[in-house]
């Protein structure tokens, strides 16, 4: 089944649709294994497994530190796709690749496109690889029927989100505010403006991230987007209280 | 030659490097800075504010000193030293954050943010944001902090905030990391005066630009004291490769061989030192905005540096320069923390100069191949900046008594 006739069939059982993420390796494998068991109890439909990397500059210190302490454990590039490849098989939710351009530079595009598809990801998506230069990178993707995840932001004139439009496929991740991940979102007119605007220049399902952490945010992105993507607030909710704890978190978000 | 025409790729790339890998939210914001950089390269009478402006604040044109002490004792070549030392905050930094902040002012911003690993773009930032009047906040690594404690004093009271960065390594990548995160945040009413000639494009090239200043005022001076010679060999230190890229422009199109001079720290071997292309422990990467060589492992995580000069200890390198070297038109070697001390040791002696560590590599490698090289030959290093505010650091590396006892009674008299 193609990405977007997932998306259209999970649509009818649920909106928002929800997309979490777990850093591949902090606190542990194993303790990942333990939140996505959670995650997949609560149906989430996307789970992100992020490539920890040295460098994480786009993210806030929650995240920071969870790519540092996975870095400096020795997590490697290879036991993270092995990871996927066990996730993949265990659940059925979509996996998506997130990380830093530089994991998949390294490896080389033909190697990182091969060894996702491999490992039974759908996608990915790279906060640094701006569309100028990602041509090759997308081409093997479509070959290979992968789908890069390509992300609006705010400040972006409706000209770039036509041209982010124009090469995304299935859906776009719409970023909810300026900074880093991790602090709260305020969802209002400012943020309905501009899904309104990623609206008119693309009809991909609108992923919604940046600060999600409440049940207001869910019926927010009910109305206004298509995807929920919650990141560092379910880490929060791991850290204070482990599975009860995130257990907790996806109840109060009515999931 | 003219790098930055791009006629023959993309904008913004040097050969395979350079390019622009940021986060989507800064399109716009890099847009707009190239637009207004790119227009005030263009008008001639920026170029002369500019030149005005360095002339009035920071003392240019700085001069360039023979050396004939140091030049006979080492038998070989004539040395010849540009000294960037004697610039106001006693470093070539200043010349690119003058020049920022001249662009900060027409972009209409009233906010600077920097990161720095010695301090000395920090102490330049802070310096400028004073008399043009921005709030500035500068980024640096706990490490960094602890090792030069006199530029942060000098920072603060110049008004900056100072921000000690906890993560990764604590030193000068992770200090970029945390001005990235405070840009994709505050881009609206902030300018990211970047240090050196690395970063996403136009940073690379806007940073060379401003640092060119030294290398026209160079190939005038050099000449006029030799006799309209040229030099046949020009050293400078390679941190990011401001100061280098700096006095190269003024020899690129010249018969004159450019060394880079990078930190072997404790000489080769993963980790150890902060040489990216005098070594061969580096490789093609993408981080901090560009593509470029970076010190890192197989999977594209970031090593460890280690130098005796904070400003050298720096995971990845000018993209210019990675084309430049790739060409075969500048060479890289390293001088090791070892080599450093001791030459520093002999300039002060033989000449009365107190190079800064990061400077002092550039000497070292000069102090090796001067006297292989004949007595008509010349030699001109670019003193990057001066050494006394490396003064803890020396001490340590001379271990000199008398300090260390002013030190200790300094330490008593603040505990009573
Ligand atoms: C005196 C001095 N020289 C050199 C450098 C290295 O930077 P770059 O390679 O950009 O000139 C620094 C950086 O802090 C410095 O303070």
């Amino acid at each position: 089944m193609s990405l977007k006739d997932y998306i259209a069939e999970r649509k009818a059982i649920r909106t928002p649709l929800v997309m979490t993420h777990v850093v591949c390796g902090y606190p542990s494998f194993e303790d990942n294994m333990k939140e996505l068991e959670i995650m997949n109890a609560h149906g989430v439909d996307f789970v992100e497994l992020q490539f920890p990397f040295s460098e994480p500059s786009a993210d806030g210190p929650l995240f920071v530190k969870a790519n540092q302490e996975s870095v400096d454990s020795g997590t490697t590039v290879a036991q993270c796709f092995d990871f996927m490849a066990e996730v993949t098989k265990r659940f059925d939710f979509k996996v998506l690749m997130m990380g830093y351009y530089n994991t998949c530079f390294k490896m080389g595009h033909d190697n990182f496109i091969k060894r996702l598809k491999e490992a039974g990801g759908c996608g990915y998506i790279l906060p640094d690889l701006p569309i100028e230069e990602a041509d090759e990178l997308h081409a093997l993707s479509k070959q290979a029927d992968l789908t890069p995840v390509i992300l609006m932001t705010p400040t972006n004139t409706d000209a770039r989100l036509a041209q982010l439009g124009a090469a995304s496929q299935d859906l776009v991740y719409c970023v909810a505010r300026k900074g880093v991940t991790g602090s709260k979102t305020e969802m209002n007119q400012e943020v309905i403006t501009f899904l309104e605007r990623c609206r008119q220049a693309t009809d991909v399902a609108l992923g919604v991230g940046f600060g999600v952490s409440a049940k207001e945010d869910i019926d927010f992105i009910a109305e206004y987007g298509d995807i929920a993507i919650i990141g560092t607030a379910a880490l929060k909710a791991w850290e204070v209280g482990r599975e009860e704890g995130l257990h907790r978190f996806f109840e109060s978000l009515g999931l | 030659m003219d790098l930055f025409d791009f006629k023959d790729g993309r904008e913004g790339y040097y050969g395979q490097f350079g390019g622009s890998f940021l986060p989507e939210i800064l399109t716009a914001t890099v847009e707009e800075l190239k637009a207004c950089f790119h227009e005030c390269k263009k008008d001639p009478s920026f170029w002369a504010e500019y030149e005005q402006l360095m002339h009035q604040y920071s003392g240019r044109p700085t001069p360039v000193t023979y050396l004939p002490n140091l030049s006979k004792q080492l038998g070989g070549a004539q040395i010849y030293v540009k000294r960037e030392d004697l610039n106001h905050t006693g470093s070539h930094k200043i010349n690119n954050v003058m020049g920022q902040g001249l662009i900060c002012q027409r972009l209409g911003k009233k906010r600077v943010i920097a990161e720095t690993g010695a301090g000395q773009h920090g102490f330049a930032t802070a310096t400028m944001a004073a008399k043009f009047g921005f709030d500035c906040k500068i980024y640096m690594g706990e490490v960094d902090v602890k090792r030069q404690r006199p530029n942060v004093f000098w920072m603060e009271n110049l008004g900056a905030e100072v921000v000690a960065v906890q993560d990764g390594q604590r030193t000068l990548k992770d200090a970029i990391n945390e001005c990235m995160r405070d840009w994709v945040s505050n881009m609206a009413d902030t300018h990211y005066v970047l240090g050196t000639a690395c970063g996403p494009h136009p940073f690379p090239e806007m940073v060379s630009y401003f640092q060119s200043i030294i290398g026209m005022e160079a190939n005038r001076q050099i000449k006029e004291l030799t006799g309209g010679r040229l030099p046949d060999k020009v050293f400078a230190c390679v941190g990011g490769g401001s100061n280098a890229m700096g006095i190269f422009q003024g020899f690129f199109d010249d018969d004159v061989e450019l060394i880079g001079c990078e930190a072997g720290g404790l000489g080769p071997g993963l980790g150890k030192h902060a040489a990216r292309l005098a070594y061969s422990d580096a490789s093609v990467g993408v981080a901090q905005g560009f593509k470029t060589f970076f010190l890192q492992n197989d999977d594209g995580n970031m090593l460890e540096t280690q130098s005796v000069a904070a400003g050298l200890d720096y995971i990845g390198i000018n993209p210019i320069f990675a084309y430049l070297w790739e060409q075969g038109r500048v060479r890289f070697e390293a001088a090791t923390n070892e080599e450093v001390r001791e030459t520093l040791k002999l300039v002060m002696k033989t000449e009365g100069l107190i190079p800064a560590l990061e400077s002092t590599h550039a000497f070292a490698k000069a102090v090796e191949e001067a006297p292989k090289m004949g007595k008509d030959e010349i030699i001109l290093i670019n003193q990057s900046g001066r050494g006394d505010k490396d003064i803890f650091t020396v001490a340590d590396a001379l271990d000199d008594a008398h300090w260390r006892e002013f030190i200790k009674e300094k330490a008593a008299q603040y505990e009573s």
